[in-house]
């Protein structure tokens, strides 16, 4: 998708005084995946929030823009570690309830066909506690295509899945939001091996670019490449602090 | 001879210590003695003028039947009209209250001080004013229902999760269009405990009312016998409307529990 810009981010951050992270400079490629790894609590979720526009209450000293130069409000959805469906709405009114929010015509077509790319046809008429964790991060996937929005950011979205479901999950989000701008916050040293166009480790001591596999997106889990680069991920994880 | 009051120290006695001897004063038939007044209630079966048994109540029950049941229907009526014009108005207050920090700071001390009010002194000037007839009845519901369900319906709608507004934030949602899709939806299950809670004070709005000036309901049909001491009849009442506040408490949970859980499956 051309219109998918780069981001940059730049600065740093603190929450009622407390630092969060040093200044780091984050690129976001256009139209790819840029995974950003990491151990807990080193600030990778707040760089997400404050790109997502949510961090009224993080001080941010620094700048997020995009290669475009126009602004990022209305270009972005988010795809949480928590669903966030309505247990009260069924699957196709989850889908378009951005639409509803912003008081929108929903377009039922396009809704159908999310639903049936995502493949929950035969759960269009039901109600989120009537599905699976992995159903459910699906209709949160098609969800966020709904949007139709160019750079999408992931908060690992799949980290609460069993690996069978998460390693289909990483396969439908590749071809689904492919052409985009996605930055994807994870833990895991697997899935940033499999899905990173481009790849950063985020530590206490800042942001390390790494190489990744040079086979493109999305590669299979087995290659030698990809485990090579896991096992590369999780040491430098497990080194620094 | 003994004296028509006993000294305080030697009643004191006498509560603990001297029954058997009281016991023995009934048989001789000395009633004029005070300590023994006290006893018989306490020991004794009071008299049925002060607590009629279970069975003259059943037979004032079924013998003034129609009677009671006339003055049940006008009490419901007014609890329900009470309870559905206060839920309405708390709703509406606690969507407002939501939507309007300037409302949260200007009417919710508002809303707390009239709760310092208390209601039952209302009720003679909501008589004053608007009659004998129903309406101050269903105001004195409304107004004993009105803060219990303001509250909890307002305490459900300022804990809607976190991650179901951010995601509105990020799809540029409306703040009505969020009221509506999230977060009233989100505070259904707390409205419904303000509703429990508003089945069982609704009646007692109402009872008050009509103490106060009614020629109609259980409330007036409980003071009526009572003047008459025709106290079987008034327990009769007291009955009938403790079956009525818990049938209605118990439709009102089973309308809220089947509504919350259809609306989550």
């Amino acid at each position: 998708m051309s219109n998918s810009p780069a981001l940059h981010f730049h600065g740093s951050a603190t929450i009622a005084g407390t630092p969060i992270f040093d200044p780091l400079d984050l690129d976001i490629a256009a139209g790819k995946w840029t995974c950003l790894l990491g151990a807990s609590g080193v600030g990778k979720t707040t760089v997400l929030r404050l790109l997502a526009g949510l961090g009224d209450h993080i001080d941010h000293v620094g700048s997020i823009a995009a290669s475009d130069g126009q602004s990022l409000a209305g270009r972005i959805s988010l795809m949480a570690q928590t669903d966030n469906l309505m247990p009260w709405l069924d699957v196709f009114d989850n889908i378009a309830i951005g639409n509803r929010l912003r008081g929108d015509a929903v377009d039922g077509d396009r809704a159908e066909r999310l639903i049936d790319q995502v493949g929950l046809t035969a759960h269009r008429h039901k109600k989120p506690n009537a599905l699976s964790g992995g159903q459910r991060q699906r209709v949160a996937l098609a969800r966020t295509l709904m949007e139709g929005r160019p750079i999408v950011l992931l908060d690992e979205p799949f980290s609460a899945l069993d690996a069978k479901i998460r390693a289909e999950m990483q396969e439908l989000a590749a071809r689904l939001f492919a052409g985009k701008t996605v930055c994807l916050i994870t833990h895991d040293p697997g899935e940033a091996a499999r899905l990173g166009d481009v790849i950063f480790v985020m530590n206490l001591t800042g942001l390390h670019s790494i190489t990744p596999p040079s086979s493109p997106v999305i590669r299979p889990y087995d290659a030698p490449d990809v485990l090579a680069c896991q096992g590369q991920l999780l040491r430098l994880l497990r080194e620094t602090p | 001879m003994r004296p028509m009051f006993w000294p305080v120290r030697d009643s004191f006695c006498g509560c603990f210590v001297k029954r058997h001897d009281a016991r023995a004063s009934h048989r001789r038939g000395d009633n004029a003695n005070p300590v023994f007044m006290a006893y018989s209630c306490r020991f004794d079966r009071p008299a049925c003028f002060i607590l009629p048994s279970p069975a003259r109540v059943g037979l004032a029950l079924f013998g003034n039947f129609e009677l009671i049941a006339h003055h049940a229907s006008v009490t419901m009526a007014e609890v329900m009209i009470g309870l559905l014009l206060g839920t309405f108005l708390g709703v509406v207050t606690a969507i407002s209250l939501a939507l309007s920090p300037i409302a949260r700071v200007v009417v919710r001390p508002m809303m707390v001080l009239s709760q310092a009010l208390p209601v039952f002194a209302l009720a003679p000037v909501l008589t004053l004013w608007l009659g004998y007839g129903l309406w101050p009845k269903i105001i004195m519901a409304l107004l004993i229902i009105y803060f219990p369900v303001t509250s909890a319906f307002f305490d459900g709608l300022m804990q809607t999760p976190r991650g179901m507004l951010d995601q509105a934030k990020v799809m540029q949602a409306r703040p009505w269009q969020i009221m509506r899709y999230i977060r009233i939806p989100a505070a259904i299950p707390a409205l419904a405990s303000g509703l429990r809670l508003a089945a069982v004070y609704a009646p007692i709005g109402a009872i008050i009312g009509e103490w106060v000036g009614a020629s109609q309901g259980l409330g007036y049909l409980m003071l009526l016998a009572n003047g008459r001491a025709k106290i079987d009849l008034m327990f009769a009442a007291l009955i009938v409307l403790a079956v009525l506040t818990l049938l209605l408490h118990a439709s009102v949970d089973r309308l809220c529990s089947y509504v919350v859980r259809r609306q989550q499956a």
